[in-house]
């Protein structure tokens, strides 16, 4: 009996698919009788030890390093182009298997909470989570009581190793929480609006009454930024080794920590400014300002990049995932929307009971609002519309909420409240396998410095924050724009009277 | 409830004792690696720029001669040894890894005009302009420090002076050229074959490395000969439009040969095919008066009479590196070295100069982990060797104010003939001026050999075929080539 191979390798083919119904094992052993229901000829080909596990063969996710579509060498003529765009787009494909094969040598696992069936997830306090955690989540649970220097602001490092904290009445304090060691504690006697760590835990900068300060690990006073007025927000571009702020005068400054330049300042000619975050995927700074709107800024240009109007009244807070996708907004008009950074399109809107004080993003995508005296952490938000929270955790007494960040690599979250701080245990926020080349909770002294040094080696330009990766990339502007950009240039360098940079490169338009 | 938490042991990811390693997880996950683009750009930056803080060409001097160096030759089995032959007739053996001249002979009366290792490497030819082509010892018993010279271990006297010379690559052979081109034997004490093309002299001369019965010269004419030992004859003829200075065979590829030519370019030949160059190598400001390949058949080194020397890639049409030195003065020959890391130049002024072939490569054996790292760091520099701010670092050369001058006057006009030829064609019907291509330009007349005497040359193409070949011109010569062909179709012999 000869069958027509072609015959059954055809998905369409009625007897193929009328075969795929069958249980493969019991027909594996009469595929070469010569009968029309024979089993699936691709399992036919196997080996028998390849039939039995490959219920158990993992689907390989080679989509997510795959960076991109595939460039076609269609329309190329030219022979060695074409060759030449074929191997590597092989190689990328290649490189794209082999780490979407590396992911079973990731040795721990995502956090979750389940609730049995007439449980749910949002009803359950940390206290009955303490019951059911290992020593080591339970250690993480804790809660700092202190009243009296106002309303703290909770920030960790990149590795999640350390946490800053600072009140409003100028308490500072920084500790190793893994460890439970307090680097220093300082009574600063002056308001303090925000802290932020810079590239490491060695260094922090504070926005007090007037300045920015920078502190050392050990609360030694280092610089005093005088060029930085009554500021309300601080972020740090850590790939950059930008310290960027926004205060009173509503000038987003950009401040270089490594070389001490001040590289930018806008103005965002939007008064008084007090909701500003990062964009981590692309470095861009999104403000929120008092008439709803959202600017996004890059050092290189004064005016900003995008200009959204994200509510009805003032922003109260801001949030942007990792991944550069989803854009969070929550306003005084008690809304909080989930926006689409790509395309600038609001996805959808919930309505809080009241206005939201602070938003943050977790490395997994959960979502988490500060409001009242409540926090809410929220799951698989940012894609869908959910009907109700994942977690949630309520302080007594009137005490409110005022600042709240994930931890990275940590199933935790740390609210800064006004009588404390408290760290609580969010099963799933974390990013589980951490990669030690980029952020390593476990790192030595001696990789500290090999990091810090590598890390300034490849600081990356202020000119190249943009809203599109565009290094590298052609440039598809049309010649006469490419050449009048040059002449301008030209005629900027060969100027009598000293021109900044800065004025030749905001002349460009991105 | 189903509860479960990240929780990492310390023990886990941090050395607890002290031969344990601390663990270093990696994630490829991209979300994990924000602006790689933007980061790996700037280590191809950052590499570029430590090139060139790194790169420290030139390795030591060679001196000792007393006269200009116009000939060199390393041995083809050792990659250390290496002799060279002066105009005052003396030729010096080398140690490279010391730099230590192990002998001195005053050789030869005139100058030394051609210098070799015979096949083993224990015996080096010298030839020169006084005719006569002499064999030494290598490793010579002679006590020089007493001032004892050796005597040669066999002399030979050719008919006319000799221009040059060059070892057969397995048999105890060499050849030399002048007027005529004669293939010696060690054993014999007359040539065992003379070939000639015409009358005049022949300028350099090239065994092949592979096949090892053709041999290459440049002739007066302006012509690349080739001759072949077993039919013992000149077989092949290009005629150029200037004279060539020096032959290099490929060692890998054993059809291509590189002619180092007065009209300050380099022109590749493949030899099966000869009617156009395959590649032009131009970068150099004056005449190039020698060359040599890489024994990796991937870079040739090129001297030139404007001082300074280049290394090209095989099929690059430009330099990839250019070396020159206030104290070296024309370049009359150059080697690469037999590990093909090192580059050796001789000058007028009696030096020869030991460079790197790569200028910021680190002398010794690399560590694994510094391999890799130097892997990584020349993929990056080679991924965004398009970006104009590393194209600019990476061509950077400090050359002296002539060469500048004198490749700007070039370009300069190289780009009014092309603007003449744009004018041209914006002006005629549209495709009536057709765009040229450099290396299909007819810079090369091709010539066969009909030889009466070896019918076995005739028989492997049609005599139409060698009609075709032939250049259209009243050249006496070809006249009665074309009258033995058109004979020897209708089976008439003379």
């Amino acid at each position: 009996f000869i069958f027509n191979q072609n015959k059954w390798q055809n998905p369409c083919n009625p007897i193929c698919r009328r075969a795929a119904n069958r249980t493969s094992s019991i027909f594996f052993r009469v595929w070469s009788a010569c009968s029309m229901d024979s089993s699936e000829p691709g399992q036919s080909d196997m080996p028998r030890s390849e039939t039995a596990s490959a219920g158990m063969k993992r689907k390989l996710d080679v989509e997510k390093f795959t960076r991109g579509s595939k460039i076609s060498a269609k329309g190329v003529t030219d022979k060695k182009a074409r060759t030449l765009i074929k191997k590597q787009e092989k190689k990328f494909r290649d490189a794209a298997m082999r780490a979407a094969k590396a992911e079973v040598l990731k040795t721990e696992d995502y956090g979750y909470l389940e609730a049995d069936e007439n449980e749910r997830t949002v009803r359950f306090s940390q206290k009955q989570l303490h019951e059911h955690v290992d020593e080591n989540t339970r250690q993480k649970m804790f809660s700092l009581n202190l009243p009296e220097l106002g309303p703290y602001k909770m920030k960790y490092t990149r590795n999640g190793r350390h946490a800053l904290l600072g009140g409003l009445m100028g308490h500072l304090a920084a500790f190793d929480w893994h460890q439970s060691e307090l680097s220093f504690e300082l009574q600063l006697r002056e308001t303090l609006r925000d802290v932020t760590w810079l590239h490491d835990h060695t260094m922090l900068a504070t926005a007090q009454r007037k300045h920015v300060y920078i502190y050392d690990s050990s609360g030694i006073e280092i610089h005093c930024l005088r060029n930085h007025i009554e500021v309300n927000k601080l972020d740090f571009l850590p790939y950059h080794f930008l310290l960027v702020s926004i205060g009173n005068a509503g000038v987003i400054k950009f401040q270089d920590t490594s070389t001490g330049d001040l590289v930018a300042e806008h103005k965002t000619k939007l008064g008084r400014c007090s909701v500003m975050r990062q964009n981590p995927h692309n470095a861009v700074m999104l403000t929120g300002h008092n008439n709803g709107v959202v600017n996004m800024w890059s050092p290189s240009m004064s005016t900003p990049l995008v200009r959204m109007l994200t509510h009805k009244g003032a922003l109260t807070s801001l949030a942007i995932d990792n991944t550069g996708n989803y854009l969070v907004t929550s306003g005084v008009d008690k809304q909080m929307t989930i926006w689409d950074v790509r395309t600038f399109k609001p996805m959808h809107s919930y309505i809080l009971k009241r206005p939201a004080t602070d938003v943050d993003i977790s490395q997994r995508g959960l979502l988490s609002v500060g409001f009242g005296t409540h926090v809410e952490v929220w799951k698989d938000a940012l894609q869908t519309k959910v009907k109700e929270p994942y977690m949630s955790h309520h302080f007594s007494d009137g005490t409110h909420v005022s600042g709240i960040r994930f931890c990275p690599f940590e199933d935790v979250l740390g609210v800064g409240h006004s009588k404390g701080v408290d760290s609580i245990v969010i099963p799933g926020s974390g990013e589980a396998n951490f990669d030690a080349m980029e952020a390593n909770p476990f790192e030595t002294n001696k990789q500290r410095r090999e990091v810090e040094i590598r890390s300034l080696l490849e600081k990356l330009k202020p000119e190249m924050i943009g809203l599109n990766d565009f290094i590298a990339t052609a440039d598809r502007a049309p010649a006469e724009v490419i050449a009048e950009e040059r002449r301008l240039a030209k005629e900027a360098n060969s100027a009598r009277k000293p021109v900044s940079c800065l004025d030749v490169i905001s002349s460009y338009s991105l | 409830m189903k509860v479960k938490t990240i929780s990492r042991l310390e023990s886990d990811y941090v050395a607890t004792r002290s031969g344990d390693l601390n663990r270093m997880p990696r994630n490829a996950d991209p979300a994990l690696h924000p602006f790689e683009r933007a980061r790996e750009y700037t280590r191809a930056l950052n590499a570029t720029k430590l090139d060139k803080v790194f790169a420290k060409p030139f390795v030591r001097s060679l001196s000792g001669h007393s006269d200009g160096i116009y000939t060199m030759a390393r041995s083809r089995t050792a990659v250390c040894d290496f002799v060279s032959g002066a105009g005052d007739g003396e030729i010096r053996y080398w140690d490279l890894s010391t730099g230590i001249c192990k002998w001195a002979i005053p050789a030869h009366q005139g100058m030394v005009k051609g210098t070799g290792f015979a096949a083993g490497g224990d015996v080096i030819v010298s030839a020169g302009s006084d005719s006569t082509i002499k064999l030494w010892e290598a490793e010579s018993s002679c006590n020089f420090a007493m001032g004892e010279v050796p005597e040669p271990l066999h002399t030979y006297v050719s008919k006319s002076p000799v221009l040059d010379m060059d070892c057969h690559w397995s048999e105890p052979m060499f050849a030399t050229g002048g007027t005529s081109i004669d293939v010696w034997h060690h054993e014999r004490s007359k040539p065992l074959q003379t070939m000639q093309w015409g009358l005049d002299t022949n300028g350099s001369i090239k065994f092949h490395p592979i096949e090892k019965h053709l041999l290459a010269s440049t002739c007066d004419d302006r012509a690349i000969v080739l001759h072949d030992t077993r039919a013992g004859t000149p077989v092949r003829k290009v005629v150029l439009n200037m004279r060539s200075n020096c032959l290099s065979w490929n060692p890998m590829e054993a059809m291509n040969i590189v002619a180092a030519n007065e009209d300050h370019n380099l022109y590749t030949f493949d030899i099966r095919k000869m009617d156009s160059a395959m590649n032009v190598h131009k970068d150099f400001v004056a005449a190039v008066m020698a060359v040599d390949f890489a024994p990796t058949g991937r870079e040739f080194v090129a001297g030139s009479y404007d001082r300074t020397i280049r290394i090209f890639k095989y099929n690059a049409g430009h330099s990839r590196e250019v070396y020159f030195n206030r104290r070296m003065q024309r370049i009359f020959s150059v080697q690469f070295s037999g590990d093909a890391k090192w580059v050796l130049s001789g000058s007028d002024e009696g030096n020869v100069r030991l460079w790197k072939a790569n200028a910021s490569d680190s002398v010794g054996t690399m560590l694994p982990r510094e391999k890799r790292s130097k892997e990584y760091r020349d993929k990056l520099k080679e991924r965004y060797a398009h970006m104009p701010e590393i194209r600019r670092i990476a061509r950077h050369r400090s050359l002296p104010r002539a060469i500048t001058k004198a490749t700007r006057i070039k370009r300069e006009i190289k780009d009014a003939s092309k603007k003449r030829e744009d004018n041209r064609r914006r002006h005629s019907k549209p495709g009536s001026v057709p765009f040229e291509k450099e290396r299909k330009k007819k810079n090369c007349y091709n010539y066969g050999m009909i030889v009466r005497q070896n019918q076995e040359c005739l028989s492997n193409c049609t005599t139409w075929g060698w009609l075709f070949c032939w250049r259209s011109s009243w050249n006496s010569d070809l006249v009665m080539l074309l009258w033995f062909t058109v004979l020897i179709t209708y089976g008439l012999s003379i």
